[in-house]
């Protein structure tokens, strides 16, 4: 057995032909070239936060004497501080209220039957591809009556129900496929609806809780439109709000200090998310890829 | 069965009464109170939010005694959309009063039932009160609102509550949007670009993710796991930011022009010239769109099992052969609902065509919209900027029957619809 396996394994020793050398420096060359193109637009970022100057035309992307100055100013002469633990306590939040609501009903919609179930599920699904930015004069009505603008709950009251219809699609795909034998196993041994539900079902579905936590977590950093609309006074604003102001008015002559709040905001984001690769492409591909 | 009958004619007589009838004292305190409060507040409410539905209000702005005098008919159509949806909470909850009279009264024994297990049994509904709450009023309520607009004359600068009363108009704005010159030149040219646009900017980045995923995989790479991580950058950083840095980037005195100049090139009007921007914007859409595809890509080419190629092997496959007949249709077979899904999300990707070129360059035989707008950015010029909401619906509607069947079919491919039947 042993020699048979030695003798398959026996290949022709691979030469290293002219064409395979090339063929290696051209692929490599490659690699490099889409990872350049990949990394200017963040390395540019970086460089022009580092600038002395104020303006888009006098910065370079590796300035000559790099300086810190707009991350001190972004602190000291904006309200970068009050829009970062702002969108924090937002986005913590919505994630937390959006996590339970979602999980909840996707149990109940996963485990229990009751007529019109799937329809009712679908109808919803679709409704909310609706454009949105009508939707949006009616909700600062409601909101307005029930004197929710220019809070933050107006806000994350808003973007929970907003995530509700199509993460609760996903989460009930996970849960699906979660045995319905654990549940009945649990109920034998005499536990409640609740307590299957938070002592069995959600550890089982880690991966996919932490990708809607994660999603419910980013898209308020993200979101510059409605609370644009919701928010009106200076001490409520959001990082993206401030942002977008700083590049999109008259004139360019903030800049530089976009580009340090840009990176501060950047960084921790792109950290969460490339250190949760694994757990996002498992949401992404059971809400998309045929099971 | 007499039983169930009569408890089913007293609770469709006076919620509560069936449930009095069954001996559940209180549950039918409940239902009736639930009643009584309807009787007495609901129908003056409901009388004059119906009023303001279908009327949209009557008294003109003006003043009397130097006080502003009117009715506001933005108000009252929203007002008159909260009492339906509050009418058809009602109407759930009497309904549901006399099938569980119905349901009880064939109870024989009376079983003291302890709090913990009404809370379990009920567990369905007291979880699910609260999200169809939050989907009623956050999603349902303002596509309701959305919609009916579309039939409104809801326009400025004339036509804005509260100077200007709104009048209901019919199918008029579907017709004007079509037949109407100015609107239905803007309409057709824009509509025929969003779908260029969302055709092109999904297959680009789908191939190029294809790509980027199977250079990373082939054999002749070495330190695979870096290489995957930088690609990945440009899904994992915000794209609010990367889009402002890119339009930037490309702007008349940005970074890229500078570069052309050094070399000794022209400077180029990337987001002035209307074909450029149009370029510049399939381009920024692979550098963002390319590593969510790759990412996935790469995960399912792991997964195709070694041992179909090692028999491709045996049977003298080719390098080019084994890709032709393994590797492609396996990855093909796997993502393709995500081209629907890209599909649908190009079409009204907005914060692409926003944040980069904001529709621009103007189009001046456009009618608020610029030559790269596409139908969602050109939604949000007409609510946001020119105040144009009955039409900004009426395109609304259309972007809604477009995507929405295109999507009703997606869903119908994902894992969450088909495996509903087989676990059960």
């Amino acid at each position: 057995m042993m020699n048979l396996d030695a003798a398959l394994n026996i290949k022709p020793k691979k030469k290293l032909t002219f064409g395979k050398i090339l063929l290696k420096v051209f692929v490599y060359l490659l690699l490099i070239l889409i990872s350049i193109i990949v990394l200017i637009p963040i390395l540019w970022i970086v460089g022009s936060s580092l600038n002395p100057g104020d303006s888009l035309y006098t910065s370079t992307m590796f300035p000559k004497n790099p300086t810190f100055i707009h991350y001190k100013e972004l602190f000291t002469k904006t309200d970068f501080p009050i829009w970062y633990k702002n969108t924090l306590k937002i986005a913590t939040a919505n994630m937390i209220l959006s996590v339970i609501l979602t999980t909840s009903s996707s149990y109940v919609i996963s485990r229990f039957k009751f007529k019109g179930k799937k329809a009712s599920l679908i109808t919803i699904l679709v409704l909310q591809m609706f454009p949105s930015f009508l939707a949006m004069t009616a909700l600062y009505v409601l909101l307005w009556q029930v004197n929710l603008l220019n809070t933050h709950w107006g806000l994350i009251l808003v973007y929970a129900g907003g995530q509700l219809p199509y993460n609760t699609w996903l989460i009930k795909g996970y849960f699906d496929s979660i045995p319905k034998s654990l549940d009945e196993a649990a109920r034998v041994d005499g536990a409640s609806n609740f307590t299957t539900f938070t002592k069995i079902i959600l550890p089982l579905a880690r991966p996919i809780i932490v990708f809607i936590a994660l999603t419910n977590f980013i898209g308020p950093w993200m979101d510059f439109i409605f609370p644009n609309l919701v928010l009106r006074t200076a001490d409520k604003k959001t990082l993206a709000m401030g942002l977008y102001a700083m590049v999109t008015g008259q004139s360019n002559t903030k800049f530089t200090t976009f580009a340090a709040g840009a990176i501060l905001v950047a960084i921790p984001i792109t950290l969460l998310f490339v250190y949760l690769q694994k757990h996002i492409i498992t949401g992404l591909s059971s809400g998309a890829v045929k099971g | 069965m007499e039983k169930k009958k009569k408890a089913m004619w007293l609770s469709l007589l006076f919620m509560g009464l069936g449930q009095f009838y069954n001996k559940q004292y209180i549950k039918g305190t409940i239902f009736a109170l639930i009643e009584i409060i309807a009787l007495i507040f609901g129908i003056p409410y409901f009388r004059k939010s119906l009023w303001g539905l279908i009327t949209l209000g009557e008294i003109k702005f003006h003043y009397v005694n130097g006080k502003a005098v009117y009715d506001h008919s933005l108000f009252l159509m929203l007002q008159g959309i909260i009492a339906l949806l509050v009418l058809a909470i009602l109407i759930i909850i009497y309904v549901s009063n006399i099938v569980d009279a119905k349901k009880n009264a064939e109870r024989i024994e009376i079983k003291k039932t302890t709090l913990h297990d009404v809370l379990d049994k009920n567990f369905p509904f007291i979880i699910l009160a609260p999200a169809a709450l939050f989907i009623l009023f956050v999603v349902a309520f303002p596509i309701i609102f959305s919609i009916l607009v579309a039939f409104t004359d809801f326009s400025g600068p004339y036509r804005l509550p509260p100077r200007a009363l709104l009048n209901w108009v019919g199918f008029s704005n579907f017709r004007d949007l079509f037949k109407l010159e100015i609107w239905s030149g803007t309409f057709y040219g824009v509509f025929v670009w969003t779908v260029i646009w969302a055709i092109l900017a999904t297959v680009t980045s789908y191939f190029s993710g294809l790509f980027l995923a199977l250079l990373i995989n082939s054999a002749e790479v070495k330190f695979k796991r870096l290489w995957r991580s930088i690609f990945i950058l440009p899904y994992a950083v915000p794209g609010f930011i990367s889009l402002l840095v890119l339009r930037l980037m490309f702007s008349g005195p940005g970074p890229i022009n500078d570069f052309l100049e050094i070399i000794g090139l022209q400077r180029v009007d990337w987001l002035t010239d209307p074909s450029l921007a149009k370029i510049v914007l399939i381009i920024v859409n692979i550098w963002l769109g390319a590593p969510y595809f790759m990412a996935l890509m790469s995960s399912i080419l792991t997964n195709i099992s070694k041992e179909l190629y090692e028999s491709a092997d045996i049977d003298g496959a080719t390098g080019f052969q084994k890709f032709r007949y393994i590797t492609l249709p396996m990855v093909l077979y796997a993502t393709s609902p995500l081209l629907i899904t890209s599909f649908s999300y190009n079409f009204n990707n907005f914060n692409i065509i926003y944040l980069l070129t904001d529709g621009g360059p103007v189009n001046p035989s456009y009618r608020y919209a610029g030559h790269t707008d596409i139908l969602i950015s050109w939604i949000y010029k007409l609510t946001l900027n020119q105040q144009q909401y009955h039409m900004a619906s009426v395109v609304s509607i259309i972007i809604f029957i477009i995507i929405a069947s295109i999507s009703a079919y997606g869903f119908t491919q994902t894992r969450s619809f088909k495996e509903e039947d087989l676990i059960q």
